[in-house]
Order: C-alpha cells, then structure tokens, then sequence
C-alpha cells in the first residue's frame, strides 16, 4: 500500500510541527526516528487521520484522510505508546472483540478471530483476566492484538515500546518484525529498526535523511550529539554526550 | 477500589449465574430491589443484605468478596445510617442502609457474573427502540462500557497522585490530590478518545 504526503504542515496552538513534508512510503517496513518534539508522532497519527493536516494532503492508496477517514482507520491500524490508554474493555478477549462489533462477521467466526489473535500473542491464558491489570509488556500485546483482530493491511505504531523493559521491548520489536503488514514504526529504541527497508530522520517538523537504517542512526546520532553506541538501548561502549561538534540538545 | 466491579471468570460448576442471560440477571435485580423497597421492613432489609452475600458462592465467589464490597461500602453507608438516625429513628437508620448493602451487593453479583460484552448486547438491545429518536443504540451501549472500564481508571490515577502526595512529603493537605487525580482523568479521556477514533469504535 502507498502512503502518501504532499506538503502537509500541521502546528499545535501556533507551534510548528510539520513543515511542508512531502513523502511517499510503500516499503514493508519503514522507521521514523527523532527527538522528542520532531514531529515523528504528529506525522505517524496524520497516516489514518487522527490527525488532519492545516495545509497539504495525505492520501492512502488514493484516499484522502480528510475524506475517507471511516475507511482508511479500517486498512490503517493504529498502536500508542501507551497501551493503558487503548484499552476499551475490562478483559482482554473482550477488548480485542470489541474492534469486530462493526465487521459484519457472524458471531462464530469473531470468536475464532479472537482466540487465533489471543494464541498468537501469547495472550490465550489471559481470555479473561482484567485487561487493566496485565504486566507492561502484555499490554502493549494486547494493543497489537486489539488492532490485529481487524487485519489491517498497514499498522503504525507511536513508540510502542518507549514504555517498556528492554526484554519486553525486545518481544514487542520481535512481534512487529514477524507481521506480514506492511508497518510504519516511530520509535526511540534504534535497535527496534534494524533490518528495515527504510528508516526516515526528522528533526524539527522536517524530515532531514531518509534512507538505510544503520546510515540513519548515524544521521540520527550526530544530530543528536552522541555515540550510537550509547543511544542504543543495551547501551554500548559510548561515553554519552558529545561536548563539541553538533552540540547536546536534551 | 476492591468492589466487586468487574466480571470474574467462573471457576466451578456452582458458578450457576454465570450461565444464567444477562437480561434475566438484571430483571431479577430489578424485581429484587423493587421488592425490597415495597417492603420497607425494617427485620427484611438486613436479612436481604445476610442473603445476598450468602448467594455469592452462586457466582464462585466466597462471602469474603461480599464482606469486602460491604467494607468498602461503609463509610457511605455509615453516613447514610447516620443521618436517618439523626432525621428519623434507628429503624428507619437500619432499613435504609440494609437496602442499600442488599442492592449493591446483589447488583456485585451481577456484574461479577456477567461479561461487560453481554451487557453491551443487551444495553444496545434495550436501547433499539430510541434509535427512532435520533439515539445510537450502540453508543450507548458503548458509553455503559466505557463507565465500567473507567472504574480502575480512576483508581489508578487516584493511586498514582496519592503516591505522589506522599513522595513529595506533603501532609495535612489532602485536597491537593484532587486536582492531579482531574487532569489525570482528563488526560485519559482524551487518550481513550483518540485510541477509540483510531481504532474505528466510534
């Protein structure tokens, strides 16, 4: 599928957040990288418009989210950064079934749909348990799970492991790399892009490299004014912020 | 917040309400607390309550859950009792707080016997016939669901600013929880607003 942006700039209460973005994504994977404030979650939310943009357009194969937004959220899933704030229902097979309400499909086969999406996320144990309280890491499967059950044909996800151990950061990544959707991933943890087939830098309401992965997390790393090595997540050999050059930007 | 809000899977055959349609569940109630009120039997009232909590194994769940519910009633019941004392006398004082435990405690096993998706069915249901009025029955059967699943919501961050009250050596000033424990809460409205939107439940 092909998402594309044509000059789409959007600000909150006057403060820039994209500045005339023109892209076109149709990789398999795809990775948005950048600080905090970058822009990189404003651009993943205007891809099914949960976010319309002041000026430009975004279309998704064909479709205009200003338009089409009903029909473009059914092949555009969505996964927050914070899977708390996703759960719709009190337990988790009730909160995955609720996506289906709408679909058309006899009771019979939401149920199966249900249960293979459980199973497949290592959630069939939990059917019943309060969503509410299953560990970090279950949750944001939840979260996947939730938006899975409908099958979308793209799913983006808004930093979905920013809250989570590295183990459970590390099942997170695994899960989204075994998906055969085609995933757009705003991250923090560079290591969660590796092996993708395109990783975009933004900085300031812009995207500043867009290319292979290694080559943008060396972008990414000078940008910021630190080692790759200490901006992955297990930490590496760096020796944290550089004092000269770029300069530190907290 | 240890009211029993929430569904608890059955566990053994003696979980009989579980099997039991939502709809004839809440008739029940509904009959059970209409007739508890028609009687107004001072002797009634309290033995409904000793009643209900006996009728708890009904659903796999001990008479302990019961007790709890009861405890985290208390103070409002107290209140409650209290001020019927002080308005009326300590018959009207036992009545009324007897009904009250009675009717929450039976309307716990509802819910603990009951799948919030059930409910959602049967509200939206019920609610068919005002679809003529320009009502979307299934939005309010998702507004009943979503007053559920905000229940630990407000427990959470009613948790978290109470972690934070005391983190930060503050005493003496509980009222400055509340406004933490509001923007919290507004914060996951919007939240679960937007997850609603992008999940296409709207």
């Amino acid at each position: 599928m092909t998402l594309r942006l044509e000059r789409v700039s959007h600000a909150y209460d006057g403060r820039p957040v994209l500045r005339d973005v023109d892209l076109e994504l149709s990789e398999h994977r795809i990775g948005l990288i950048g600080a905090n404030g970058s822009g990189k979650s404003t651009l993943a939310r205007t891809l099914n418009g949960l976010v319309l943009p002041d000026s430009g357009r975004v279309l998704v194969d064909g479709l205009d989210t200003r338009r089409h937004a009903r029909e473009i959220r059914r092949r555009v899933g969505f996964v927050f950064s914070d899977a708390s704030a996703q759960i719709v229902m009190p337990t988790v097979a009730e909160d995955v079934a609720i996506g289906l309400r709408r679909s058309g499909l006899g009771a019979a086969e939401q149920r199966a749909r249900v249960e293979a999406v459980l199973e497949r996320h290592g959630l069939a144990g939990h059917r019943d348990h309060p969503a509410h309280l299953l560990s970090g890491g279950q949750r944001q499967m939840l979260a996947l799970a939730s938006v899975l059950v409908t099958e979308p044909e793209v799913l983006v996800c808004d930093e979905p492991t920013t809250l989570l151990d590295l183990r459970n950061t590390a099942v997170v990544a695994q899960a989204l790399r075994e998906l055969p959707q085609q995933v757009v991933l705003a991250t923090h943890h560079l290591d969660t892009v590796s092996g993708f087939d395109r990783v975009l830098v933004m900085d300031d309401g812009r995207v500043v490299f867009d290319g292979a992965p290694a080559d943008a997390v060396a972008h990414y790393t000078a940008l910021m004014g630190v080692d790759a090595g200490a901006a992955r997540p297990d930490g590496g050999a760096g020796s944290g912020p550089r004092r000269s050059g770029g300069g530190y930007r907290p | 917040m240890t009211m029993a809000a929430l569904y608890v899977p059955a566990r053994s055959r003696r979980a009989v309400l579980h099997r039991l349609p939502a709809g004839a569940k809440l008739l029940a109630l509904l009959v059970a607390v209409c007739a508890l009120v028609a009687a107004a039997d001072t002797a009634v009232a309290p033995a409904s309550a000793a009643a209900a909590a006996l009728l708890h194994p009904l659903c796999g769940l001990g008479v302990r859950t019961a007790l709890r519910t009861l405890r985290a009633l208390a103070p409002f019941l107290a209140a409650i009792a209290l001020f019927q004392w002080l308005a009326g006398d300590w018959q009207a004082a036992a009545r009324v707080s007897g009904q009250l435990a009675a009717a929450a405690l039976l309307a716990a096993l509802v819910t603990a016997s009951t799948r919030v998706s059930e409910m959602l069915d049967l509200f939206e249901r019920l609610a068919r016939p005002l679809a003529r009025f320009g009502a979307n029955p299934r939005r309010v059967a998702l507004v009943l669901a979503l007053t559920i699943r905000c229940i630990p919501l407000v427990a959470s961050a009613w948790r978290a600013s109470r972690e934070a009250y005391i983190a930060r050596g503050l005493r003496g000033r509980p009222d400055a929880m509340v406004v933490p424990v509001i923007v919290g809460m507004l914060r996951s409205a919007d939240a679960l607003g937007e997850a609603l939107t992008a999940r296409g439940i709207d």
